[in-house]
């Protein structure tokens, strides 16, 4: 096992090394002068000066030196500063992530809550109406933009329900929990959703393919009641690859975070991405897309991990 | 020819009629592309058109989906929104199916070098949110058409390299291709006339469940603000622009919306319906 998770950890080297390249370059990338992009038009100065400032903040060396000099301040945790509010661009991100990972984790159990029974259910039954109708809820389902989906919520649930609804009434967990999730519930739900399609969907094939093995026919033959059969030999092998489905749509999670914040105006690492954005305040973005391209990397690894501890053909195969 | 030899290269149209999911997701397909086509046939008023005395009309009469809050029609907006994002997401799709497939054959026929350069750049786009990546390519690129065409095309890239790669590693070492090579055939030939053909299938598939994706990715960056700008309609930006009226005019959010989820929903259609038909063993 521990050489699994060192070679595990040691293809991540070659990722993360390309990811922090692109979020580089993409700044980089930005049309026209840095400096003149900071100080914007109401500053004038001479040449002089801005070459002066130039070196001062280090983007008069050539690119590939710009970049060496930003991940050696990276793993200082040294992330920029912002350009609006002149604070390290690090500890705000921070500040922001339990609301965005809370968001995300709340998605996640909804849509594993909504999946589970239903994908074993349209697998039990499957080929008949009840069946049919699952798999039509579940492409209907994968179809819905998350962002109208939370509008339409909004539109069917305030009046009476409004305090459930309420947007801009963000209270952490930690502060007041049944205010944080009456405000985080219609957020959640609305990105829930989506995964729980997707994950039902694998959930229903994969215990239709554990079904049609030998072992589950042996199984029935020897006189095993059928729950038996479901719960003991069936589901446990059809469940354990749910993970890896898990793991693919954390990229989805955590992307749609970004959406949903703004939709609920929740203070989360993506509404800070998109003020930061409509502000161009480009060390702010770079950040966001940084820890959060980094939390996904991590996130598959882990799952990895979790699949080949639950599953010893993987770390042995 | 030989009469079961006809019989097995039935047309895909007659395969689709015996897939009726496949069908009916073709069919709403059909019915976008034409609308979106019609658009200046059907539209009943100028999309860009603002009637100061009939805003956030009720549909119904002159106005059948209802006005917006600048009293410009909404059905004309939808059609015309659907020439924008339609447009966009099938480029910025064939853009990712031409620059996916052309690495991933290219990483799965040489192998080596090639194929480790090429994996770990697609590793490096897929190491980010999909929707994440293109709101920053945007933020950085500005907001032009042909930014938000590149920006989805990218984000979308891996999937094809990925899907063909695996097609071309599956076919490679087949007796016909071998034979294909040992009668002196070139790289070239063998991967267009040999190879190809065997791995377009999952590569339509992947086409049709990109589509889908990119058509939900499009609209998400409107919505934002980030992707095609007002007043040009699209049916993300109709749908920001229906936020500080829906309580008052729920039509102006219900309609784009429905519209989106039901263009995507047959492009779905379309790509389950295929990979049952093209592969009976997934699914079922």
């Amino acid at each position: 096992m521990t050489a699994f998770i060192a070679g595990r950890l040691l293809a991540l080297l070659p990722v993360l090394w390309g990811v922090s390249i692109l979020v580089f370059l993409l700044i980089h990338l930005i049309p026209g002068d840095a400096l003149q992009l900071f100080l914007g038009t109401q500053v004038a100065m001479t040449p002089a000066q801005m070459e002066e400032l130039r070196r001062l903040f280090g983007i008069n060396k050539a690119l590939p030196w710009q970049y060496a000099d930003w991940v050696g301040r990276l793993f200082h945790g040294d992330f920029g500063v912002s350009l609006r509010t002149s604070r390290p661009v690090l500890p705000d991100i921070l500040a922001r992530l339990p609301v965005s990972a809370e968001l995300a984790a709340l998605a996640l159990l909804i849509a594993l809550g909504i999946a589970l029974p239903v994908g074993i259910l349209s697998a039990l039954r499957r080929g008949t109406a009840a069946d049919a109708a699952i798999r039509l809820g579940g492409l209907v389902g994968l179809s819905v933009p998350n962002f109208w989906l939370a509008t339409l919520l909004l539109l069917l649930l305030p009046g009476r329900l409004l305090p459930i609804a309420s947007i801009g009434m963000y209270v952490r967990f930690f502060a007041n929990p049944v205010g944080n999730l009456a405000v985080m519930l219609l957020p959640a739900v609305s990105l829930g959703v989506v995964l729980a399609a997707v994950i039902m969907r694998y959930v229903r094939s994969a215990l239709l393919e554990v079904l049609a093995n030998e072992y589950v026919r042996t199984a029935r033959a020897k006189g095993l009641r059928e729950h038996r059969v479901i719960n003991r030999h069936a589901l446990r092998n059809a469940l354990i690859p749910v993970i890896t489905v898990v793991g693919f749509q954390a990229g989805y999670l955590l992307g749609g975070t970004v959406v949903i914040e703004e939709v609920f105006a929740l203070p989360g690492m993506g509404r800070l991405a998109l003020t930061a954005i409509s502000q161009r305040d480009y060390p702010v973005v770079q950040g966001v897309v940084l820890v959060i391209a980094l939390l996904f990397v991590l996130t598959n690894v882990v799952v990895d991990l979790l699949y080949a501890y639950v599953d010893p053909r993987v770390r042995f195969g | 020819m030989t009469r079961s030899a006809t019989a097995r290269r039935t047309s895909t149209p007659a395969r689709l009629l015996r897939a009726p999911v496949a069908a009916a997701g073709a069919v709403i397909i059909g019915v976008y592309l034409l609308a979106a086509a019609s658009a200046p046939v059907l539209s009943p008023h100028d999309p860009l058109a603002m009637a100061s005395r009939s805003l956030l009309v009720p549909p119904g009469g002159p106005f059948p989906l209802g006005t917006d809050q600048f009293g410009r029609d909404l059905l004309s907006r939808l059609l015309y929104g659907a020439r924008v994002s339609l447009a966009v997401s099938f480029a910025s799709v064939v853009l990712a199916l031409a620059g996916g497939g052309a690495a991933g054959i290219a990483s799965g026929y040489y192998g080596g070098p090639v194929d480790g350069l090429l994996m770990r750049v697609m590793d490096v786009i897929f190491a980010f949110p999909a929707v994440l990546l293109a709101i920053a390519i945007m933020a950085v690129a500005g907001t032009a058409v042909w930014t938000v065409i590149v920006a989805i095309g990218v984000v979308y890239t891996p999937q094809f390299a990925r899907v063909s790669r695996a097609g071309v590693l599956a076919t490679r070492g087949l007796e016909y291709v071998e034979a294909a090579a040992a009668m002196g055939a070139g790289a070239r030939r063998i991967l267009l006339r040999h190879i190809l053909p065997n791995i377009s299938a999952p590569l339509i598939v992947q086409t049709s469940l990109s589509l889908s994706l990119a058509i939900l990715t499009e609209s998400a960056l409107s919505f934002l603000g980030l992707g095609t700008q007002p007043p040009t309609p699209s049916w993300g930006n109709m749908l920001a622009e229906s936020r500080r009226f829906m309580a008052l005019a729920p039509w102006t959010a219900v309609f784009p919306g429905a519209t989106i989820a039901t263009v995507v929903l047959g492009f779905n259609l379309l790509g389950d319906g295929l990979r049952d038909l093209l592969d009976p063993r997934l699914g079922a």
